[in-house]
Order: C-alpha cells, then structure tokens, then sequence
C-alpha cells in the first residue's frame, strides 16, 4: 500500500481523481463537445439538410400503415436506404435522399438486409402481389426467408387510434389540412375503399378495414414522392 | 468467522449482489436462448410459428433488449456494488435504494418482455422500449445515480480507484443518451412520435445507439475489468497513467463515433466524415484499456494454464482488442460500403457481446460465486464451459464473416454488360443458408455452456448457502 501511494503521488491525483464532483463534471464536459458538435446543426435546421420540393406527409390511412410497419418491426430485416452505388440503383432504383425522410417518426432506415431494401419499392407491384406476399411470402418469391405476416389480413385498424396518431404527428408539424384533422379516420376509410376496390379487380375479397390494407397504403407511397421530386430537379434522376 | 454484527452499517450490502448475481444468470440463459431462436428462424423460417408474437420482427427487439439491457445491465450492477462498497470501504448509501434500484430494473425487463412481443415498440433499435417504459428507466436510473453518487460521498478513503471513473461514466453518459433519444409526443398511452424526424432522428438514434456500446457495453465493464482482473490475478494494474490517458480519451472520442452508422446515408458529409474519423481514432484508446489489462497479467500468465477464470478474463480482453479493432476498420468509408446492412455487423457484435461482455461476466459470476456463497460445486464444468463458449463464438464469428462477404459481395457484383451479375435477391439469400445454420450451431453451444455454467452455480448456492457478511474494515489512520 504504502509503495503505491509513493508511485502514485502526483499533482492531479489529489486535484481531480480525488475529487468526486469535480471528476463527474468533467466527463459530462468530455461527452458533451461532440455530442453538441454533431447534433445541434442538424437539431437547428428544423427537418433536413436538403428541401425537396414535393414532399408531403403520409396520408391518414399510410400513418396507420407505417404505424404497423413499426408494430411488426419490418426495418429488422428490410433497409429504407438506398445508397448512392450503381449497384444499389440497379438493384432498387433511385438513391435515397435525406430531405425524402422529414415526415419519418421514427426514422426506417434500418441497419440489415436479411430482404431486399424497401425505399423505393412504391409502385413496383400491384397491391394484390402484396396482399399475397405477406399472406405466403413464398407464393410471390420462391425461397423467401420471410415468415407469412396472415394475421394482417384479419386484424382491422381502428379510426381513433389513426386519429390519435395523425394529431400528434401534426402536433410535431406535419402539415394536415383541416379537412384531414377534422376527421382523420374517415379521410383513411376513403383510401381504403380505393385499394379494396383494386384488390377487387384482382379477385381478392377484402373490407377496407383490414390492417393489410393500411400495410398496403404505405409500402405503394415508399419513396414515390422522392422519387418524383428528383425526376423534376435541375439534373433529374440519376 | 466474526459474530453477526449487530449494525449492518459495519458490513458491506451482499444481499443485494447476490440479488443481481442471480438475476444475471437468469437473464443470460433468457436472452440468449432468444438469440439461438431467431437464428434458427433464419435458417429455417417455419420456426417463426406462424404467430405474430414470435416473428423475426418482434423477438429480434427483445433479444436485443435482453442480452443488452438485463445480462449485461444486471453484469454491470452486480459489479458495481461489490467492487464499489470494498473500494471507498463503506457500505453503499441506503440499502433501500439498493433494493428499489434492483427489483425496478427487474421489472423494466418483465415489462420489455410484456410489449414487444405484442408489438408495443418505438421502432428505434436499441430504444424499442415504449413510452411509459422509458420513463420508468429515467426513475430507476435516478435512483441509482443518488445511490452510487452517495456512497462516493461518503466514503471512507480519499482516492477514486481508476474503475469507479468507468463507473461514473456509465452512470451519467447513459442518462444523458436516454434521456435526449427517447423524447416523443405520446398519442396513446402505448405509442409515441420522436420529436426529431428523418435523418435528424436516425442521427440521435445512432448516436444514442453507438454510445450504448461505448457507455453501456464498454466503460462499464473496463471498470470491472479494473477490480476483477487485478483481483483475480492477485497482481496490480500494470499502469496508472495509461489508465488515465486511455480514459479521458476514450470518453472523449467515442461519443463522436455515430454517424458511421449513417455512411452513404443522407447525413451531411461532414457529419459522416467527423464519424469515420472519430472511430477510426478510437483505436487507440481501447487498446490502452486491452494493454493495461493483459499487462496486468505479467509475471501471472503460467496461471492462466490452470485458472478458468483467468482464462475467461483473457480471452474477453482480447475479444475486446479484436473488435475494437474491426469496429474502426468497418467504420471507413470504402470497407463500410462492403460491410454495411451485412451479417458481417452481426459477426463484429457479437465478437464484442459474446466474447467480451459475455466471457467477463461469467469470469466474474465464477469469481463471485464462491465469495458470496462458498466453493464452486463443479470446478471442472468450469473449464469445459470455457472451452464450449470459446468454440462457439469462433464458430459463429467465422459463419458471420463468410456469409456478410458473401451477401455483400454478390449484392454488388456487376457483369461485363454493366449490370447486376445476381439480380435475383432471394437467390443470394439462400446462399447464405449454410452460414446461418452454422451460427446457429456456434450460438446453441454457447448458450449450452451458459446453461451448463447456471445449473454448478445453481448447486454452488444451494450447497454451500450464503456466506457470512463481510466486515467493512476501520479506516487505516
């Protein structure tokens, strides 16, 4: 003992690791120059780094969709980001940009790939490839790991909690019109008919107030908007 | 052996070790088992069972949350209270803030396992717990704050030994990530909106995220790589002076380090950059901690042949080494490119929870168990736990390896005609079978050995039953 306090005797021992308050003051200090450095700016401007013109909120019936999305923990397995390699624009379409994600609470990006990345992946089928992709996923892609998600097509939303979702959501400044705010699950069941009635087309019987219907809204809107925006922009697609 | 003393004050707070002791046991078998699960579901899907409560989706959040959260949570308190009363030689601050702090957390964790298997998630990695979780977290988090930061008041010696800094910064660095990422308008009592949006929030995310590794799954355990090794090895840390360096400096730069985490994202370039740089910096800092503990080892290593716990403490610090390292490699640019959305990040995480978060606490389980009960009843089991623990992680580390190069090479291949050489996604997933099965394998033998090592510790309590309370020694004048 008394060796160790020998060899260990110098000026900042006694004036800081003694020194319980002071030392916990100074590792916050430590901890907070880049957490200050890195979050503000991006904190500070109110969405994203870049305005894209034609962006717009997810409609009442795609909250509740995306709403699901996050229930069943879809960005486990499936990215929302495609990066800007030409094998990921091959593969997927347009790269991601960050201004497309200011209406994503949470954001999706997601961190693995076990299925392919879903940013773009709007408009790429038709509603009834995913009303029977997630009922068997192997019946559409053959050798799919996925599990079926069935459930989805018997569970129904409900219009409260759409519109307890697209309150808050406009709380935080999405903006809803009026129209929307005054009734955000009619507005939603409206939507709805329109794919059931698709769905229909392809001899698929379903109610509008099916979960997998609202699943549906927001996997055919992913990336659409970006999508179009970059088409319009000075230098277009890439 | 003394007389019981009649003041509880003069001897130090076990009950409440021996409390997170067995909850650490519990929870490793619980959380790893859920790991094994869901690498089976990868390599044989009808193990979802067809039910929403045990998809991918859902059990994957709470194997993260399990290992993370109530394993190594409870590792770091069990830890923490021991080594904290014997080196400020005083009992911790009150012992019914002890016990609200340990049954609070247990039921953060009952209650973890109570949502998201239903769902109830904030849909942010790491963070998935909802709303009014979050909030118990923050309470019992305060509780011990004023727990820990009271004992150092009150301490009977002058000098804060090196692993209580790591402590501290686990304390306060964690409540700081908690608290800034979880901020969310509620819209029902079981779902939220963050108040940041878009890349804003996925860059909190990754900062909170990547800092969970640093403040949750690495100072923490430095700290009691600090008390546990010197102890176990009966030789004093190799330097002091590394360890101050290496602490102000990794504290300092790995709070920079999340935004590898958003490479090629949308996230400003400087950002992403700052990222890069800041992780690849890091290796610095982490091998000084790796150093200073294998060093602590000299003139120890002949030991290292016969003693299982000393094993398991080296074979953690160079786990620890060996994804400090990777972790930088993978954080540049070009690698990340290769590496990312890869199960190669599976194989690099699990090279730091199982090998060093996984295998140091276990070291510690082996060296407590006897100090809290009596002799360990199986002390062979011991070696073969080590060697079925060692094996498995090789096992799965090097599956992990094969089948990330493989999705991420295959992903980008492109032909001489300029296009994608395997457009078929699900083709490249099943090549990755053999790998999957192969991790399950490396996974199942871990848990085996976890399970082997909760049934000797098991019969170690019950043979030998609770060991007298530990005396606090006068202060030396």
């Amino acid at each position: 003992m008394s060796d160790d306090s020998v060899r260990y005797t110098s000026w900042h021992r006694a004036a800081l690791e003694n020194k319980g308050g002071l030392f916990a003051v100074l590792s916050v200090v430590a901890i907070s120059v880049g957490s200050l450095v890195e979050l503000v700016p991006m904190m500070a401007i109110a969405y994203a780094p870049e305005d894209i013109a034609g962006i717009e909120p997810y409609t009442p019936l795609e909250v509740a969709g995306r709403d699901i999305y996050v229930r069943e923990g879809c960005y486990v397995c499936h990215s929302q980001w495609v990066r800007p390699f030409r094998s990921e624009t091959l593969r997927y379409g347009e790269w991601s940009r960050a201004g497309e994600y200011i209406y994503d609470r949470p954001f999706q990006l997601g961190s693995r790939r076990i299925g392919p990345d879903v940013h773009r992946v709007g408009g790429k089928y038709n509603d009834a490839w995913h009303y029977e992709h997630m009922k068997d996923p192997r019946s559409t892609s053959p050798g799919s790991v996925m599990p079926p998600y069935d459930w989805l097509h018997e569970a129904t939303w409900d219009k409260d909690d759409v519109a307890a979702s697209v309150h808050a959501l406009h709380t935080l400044g999405h903006p809803y019109s009026a129209d929307v705010l005054a009734d955000p699950g009619g507005v939603a069941f409206k939507q709805a008919e329109e794919i059931t009635a698709r769905l229909a087309d392809s001899n698929i019987k379903t109610t509008p107030d099916k979960e997998i219907v609202a699943l549906i809204a927001y996997l055919q809107r992913l990336g659409t908007d970006g999508r179009a925006a970059v088409a319009k922009a000075p230098g277009g697609a890439q | 052996m003394t007389a019981p003393t009649p003041n509880p004050r003069e001897t130090y707070d076990d009950d409440v070790v021996r409390l997170f002791f067995g909850a650490t046991v519990l929870w490793a078998v619980v959380g790893m088992l859920l790991g094994v699960i869901i690498a089976l579901q990868l390599a044989w899907w009808p193990a979802n069972l067809g039910l929403p409560y045990t998809t991918f989706g859902r059990l994957r959040p709470l194997h993260t949350n399990a290992v993370i959260f109530a394993y190594a949570g409870n590792v770091c308190f069990m830890g923490i209270y021991y080594s904290l009363q014997r080196l400020l030689r005083v009992r911790m601050f009150n012992d019914t803030l002890s016990q609200i702090h340990f049954w609070g957390w247990q039921l953060i964790i009952v209650a973890a396992a109570l949502t998201l298997p239903f769902g109830l998630t904030q849909g942010k990695e790491y963070a998935e717990l909802i709303w009014p979780i979050d909030l118990a977290i923050t309470v019992i988090w305060v509780v011990f704050a004023v727990n820990f930061f009271g004992t150092i008041a009150i301490r009977k010696v002058d000098h804060l030994y090196v692993a209580i800094w790591f402590y501290m910064s686990f304390v306060l660095t964690v409540a700081v990530l908690h608290i800034v990422n979880s901020l969310a308008l509620p819209a029902t009592l079981t779902r939220s909106y963050p108040v940041y949006s878009g890349m804003t929030d996925a860059l909190v995310q990754w900062w909170y995220g990547h800092n969970a590794v640093a403040f949750f799954l690495t100072t923490p355990f430095l700290g009691l790589m600090y008390y546990f090794m010197p102890k176990a090895a009966d030789k004093p840390v190799f330097s002091y002076r590394l360890s101050i360096i290496h602490f102000w400096a990794l504290v300092f730069l790995y709070i920079w380090a999340g935004p590898h985490h958003l490479l090629y994202s949308g996230l400003p370039d400087w950002a992403q950059t700052l990222g890069m740089v800041f992780s690849i910096m890091l290796i610095a800092p982490s091998w000084g901690g790796m150093l200073n503990g294998l060093l602590t080892l000299r003139g120890a290593w002949d030991r290292v042949r016969t003693d299982p716990i000393l094993k398991f403490m080296v074979v953690a610090v160079s786990f620890y080494g060996m994804s400090t390292f990777e972790g930088p490699m993978m954080s540049i640019r070009a690698v990340n490119g290769l590496a990312h959305f890869t199960n190669w990040v599976v194989g690099h995480v699990h090279s730091g929870a199982l090998g060093w978060n996984g295998m140091l606490g276990f070291a510690l389980l082996y060296w407590l168990a006897p100090r809290l009960w009596g002799p360990i009843a199986r002390p062979a089991w011991v070696e073969t736990h080590f060697w079925m623990a060692t094996i498995g992680i090789v096992l799965y580390i090097v599956s992990m390896w094969m089948g990330g190069l493989t999705e991420g090479l295959l992903w980008r291949a492109i032909n001489e005609d300029g296009l994608l050489q395997y457009p078929s996604f699900v083709d490249i997933v099943n090549r990755l079978q053999p790998f999957y099965w192969a991790r399950f394998l490396g996974g199942l033998l871990f848990l085996s050995g976890v399970i082997l090592m909760a049934i000797n510790l098991w019969m170690t309590a019950s043979q030998a039953g609770r060991a007298a309370p530990t005396p606090v020694p006068l202060p030396a004048k």
